[in-house]
């Protein structure tokens, strides 16, 4: 049995983590977080320059062709480091929807420019305050164009190509917008998270192609994505187990060493619990993702649903380890429970994606 | 990434399978197990298979061959464990003494002790069990009291154990005792090995909360035991009960009882208000929970036999086992109990009750969170060994052992 990353894409993962200490990429998510940028164009430039928007894009449109789980090890270290950048929307999300879904020619005219990251992708998909459903999708698609209100796009206002979920008579597609077309109109929102920028999107009348997808297409994508999202979440969770551990080791109280009582060592150890828990299932979903597993939705799910779990526990637990302290803007803790909730919302809720579990365990009757 | 075997250990486990093909009876099920009718005969039972076991080379997988072990790799202990769990097999009973007796005399015995001790425990002619817990030294076992008093070359032993699994019918047993009750808690310790059929050890069942006996308590009252059976030096009792206990907590694993299967088929079958239970939003999102932690188990399990697998030492992932299984085992139990509404409480003689399964998790989940390390031990050992927290301050630290309160006050 091999259930491990090999010896070279640890070599990456350590390689990507030592790139972003050094860029300080969580300096830099707290800089985007309190000033006007929508994310770190300088960064952004240097992970373009080391290829990782290039991963898994094929060769032979101007990618890398490496595996997912080169990019899975990659986006455990941009979670780990709050990088503020729109690698999720452009890689995890816009790339992939043309790679699975395109033609010829649209990948031809789109995965060069987002491998070289001369192009960013955002997925424009929800639209009211439920979560989108084939149903109450309203975004319609007639004509060759496009109309209808997006919310909450994550990197909306820095993207130049659009993935936008739409109802064309007969169900829902996947459809392809390029950002110099007409009819857009694109308004920033302000989040919970501001180190990742959002916008509402308004589409009248622009031009659009069609990716050739169905709403099952739509949910095939979003758990491909849900797999390197659980790998953001991942990162991010063990890096506030790791702060508070380090905070609680340094912090003396009645005259001790916090990290020397058991409430904070067992806060710690259901910390490690649900990080271990989230870090095997997202093994089990990197397997799948990268096999094209029968089991993706079952395995996309899991990981989804155990990862979302694991950084909520720790991004919590860790501003409750730092006390006070952990309640001011100066320290760190805030920025980690933002990115938490931010990357819960991204792409659906845990509720969704649990009842999506159990709903896809039924259909398969695999157990 | 992948589930495959090297050639090697594909080799090994065709040759585990095809041994256990012509000596055992494959399962039916995956939920189908041995069973006997008395323990009486289960004992029976198990002496038989194991015997077999040593004569075809399979016993004591990790034991050296000299004491009738087969000095198996960790991964074909693995993957031993996976073939043999596919035959309905008799198990229990060896356990501790294979697992935590064995290794104990292979560091501490004379050789001439090994070799007149380790074999028959290997074939299952001779059973032991360890004697370590006490009414007021649970899991501050080094509270322990039961005093050993040296005479000339003989020990005296007075004092009482508890929990102690399989006294009863064992033939030794490993015992740990305090020598020196004016040296600090962990320093005035001795560890022996005892002859269970020596003169003036009692045994007595205990009655559990579930109304079944599976423990003892066995008291001592002035038993002797030769200075020759003595395991490390006078005082280092400590040292030596360590290597047992680490053994102790990498062995009990899984929660058993009803899983995620079991809860997610009776709630697509069992009626909840008028709908199917699976239909009901709280259903899917606790049976969503417990998936996760389930699948969690299982992958990081894989991890650790990826370690094994290419020679390394699993990551620290195998210490979240129990704590984990035995919580989710607690509300699967309680979970299903509901499900059955009223009908979930009564008690039924029937083969195979629905009710009975969690009815047998109730109770088992309320003891697996205690046994071999309460959550709250095995979460002070994450916190310490794992993530290198500091110990708890000691309030006994320093002080003669007579000097330290203990048990119930």
């Amino acid at each position: 049995m091999n259930f491990e990353f090999s010896a070279d894409q640890m070599q990456l993962k350590d390689i990507a983590r030592k790139f972003l200490a050094k860029e300080e990429s969580v300096k830099r998510a707290r800089k985007v977080l309190e000033g006007e940028e929508s994310f770190d164009q300088d960064l952004w430039a240097q992970i373009i320059e080391m290829g990782f928007t290039a991963t898994a894009i094929p060769e032979e449109y101007g990618g890398l062709g490496l595996g997912y789980l080169e990019l899975c090890v990659i986006a455990e270290e941009l979670g780990r480091s709050l990088a503020p950048t729109p690698f999720s929307s452009s890689v995890y999300l816009a790339s992939e929807a043309i790679i699975n879904f395109g033609d010829e020619s649209q990948k031809k005219s789109f995965l060069p420019g987002l491998a070289s990251g001369e192009k960013i992708g955002a997925f424009a998909h929800n639209e009211t305050n439920t979560s989108p459903t084939e149903a109450n999708i309203s975004c319609s698609f007639t004509g060759g164009t496009l109309s209808g209100t997006k919310i909450a796009v994550a990197d909306g206002d820095v993207a130049n190509t659009f993935i936008v979920t739409a109802n064309n008579g007969t169900g829902v597609s996947l459809y392809l917008v390029d950002g110099s077309a007409d009819g857009i109109q694109i308004e920033p929102q302000s989040t919970l998270d501001p180190s990742r920028s959002h916008a509402s999107i308004t589409f009248t009348n622009t031009p659009a192609t069609e990716l050739k997808s169905d709403w099952s297409d739509v949910l095939c994508l979003l758990d491909r994505a849900a797999v390197l999202f659980s790998f953001e979440q991942l990162g991010g969770a063990e890096a506030c187990m790791d702060m508070a551990k380090e905070y609680a080791m340094g912090r003396y109280a009645f005259g001790r060493s916090i990290a020397s009582f058991q409430a904070i060592k067992h806060k710690l150890a259901d910390m490690f619990i649900a990080v271990e828990l989230a870090r095997s299932n997202c093994y089990y979903g990197a397997w799948a993702l990268s096999t094209d597993a029968p089991e993706l939705p079952t395995a996309a799910a899991t990981c989804r649903v155990s990862a979302s779990q694991a950084f909520h526990e720790c991004s919590k637990e860790n501003i409750q380890t730092h006390g006070g302290m952990g309640f001011t803007w100066e320290f760190d803790c805030h920025l980690y429970y933002r990115r938490c909730r931010q990357l819960a919302a991204n792409i659906g809720s845990q509720s969704i994606w649990k009842d999506k579990l159990i709903g896809s365990l039924e259909r398969a009757n695999q157990i | 990434m992948d589930f495959n075997d090297t050639p090697e250990e594909a080799k090994f486990r065709k040759e585990a399978y095809d041994w256990l093909a012509s000596n055992a009876e494959l399962k039916e099920g995956p939920k189908d197990s041995w069973r006997a009718s008395s323990e009486e005969e289960g004992l029976k039972q198990v002496k038989v298979w194991q015997k077999k076991l040593h004569d075809g080379g399979w016993a004591c997988l990790h034991w050296p061959k000299t004491y009738g072990g087969r000095e198996s790799t960790p991964i074909e202990r693995v993957i031993w464990g996976q073939e043999v769990s596919k035959f309905k097999v008799p198990g229990g009973y060896l356990e501790i003494g294979q697992g935590m007796a064995g290794p104990v005399m292979m560091m501490y015995a004379t050789e001439e002790q090994k070799e007149r001790y380790l074999p028959p425990m290997a074939t299952g002619e001779e059973i032991w069990c360890q004697l370590f817990s006490e009414p007021a030294a649970g899991s501050d076992v080094a509270g322990i009291k039961t005093k050993a008093e040296l005479d000339g070359d003989t020990w005296t032993i007075n004092g009482q154990k508890v929990w102690t699994s399989g006294a009863h019918f064992s033939d030794y047993g490993i015992l740990v005792t305090r020598s020196d009750p004016t040296a600090p808690k962990h320093k005035g310790l001795t560890f022996f090995f005892v002859d269970m059929k020596s003169p003036r050890i009692e045994v007595k069942p205990i009655k559990q909360i579930s109304g079944g006996a599976n423990f003892n308590e066995v008291y001592f009252t002035d038993v002797k035991i030769p200075d020759s059976q003595r395991l490390g030096a006078v005082g280092d009792g400590w040292k030596v009960s360590l290597t047992t206990l680490m053994n102790e907590r990498l062995a009990v694993g899984d929660a058993s009882g009803p899983d995620f299967e079991e809860a997610f088929s009776l709630a697509r079958g069992q009626d909840l208000n008028g709908k199917l239970a699976i239909e009901n939003d709280s259903v899917r999102e606790k049976l969503a929970d417990w998936y996760c932690q389930q699948s969690g188990l299982k992958y990081a399990k894989y991890r650790n036999i990826s370690a094994l697998s290419r020679g390394e030492t699993p990551g620290p992932q195998s210490s979240i086992t129990k704590i984990v299984s035995g919580n989710k085992l607690q509300e699967i139990a309680n979970f299903g109990l509901d499900m059955l509404d009223s009908a979930g409480i009564v008690r039924s003689d029937e083969e195979g009750a629905e009710q009975s399964m969690y009815q047998f998790g109730f109770w088992g989940a309320a003891g697996i969170r205690i046994a071999g390390g309460t959550d709250e031990i095995l979460k002070n050992i994450i916190s310490e060994q794992v993530l290198g927290m500091p110990q708890d301050m000691r309030a006994d630290k320093g002080l003669p052992f007579n000097e330290i309160p203990t048990g119930n006050k």
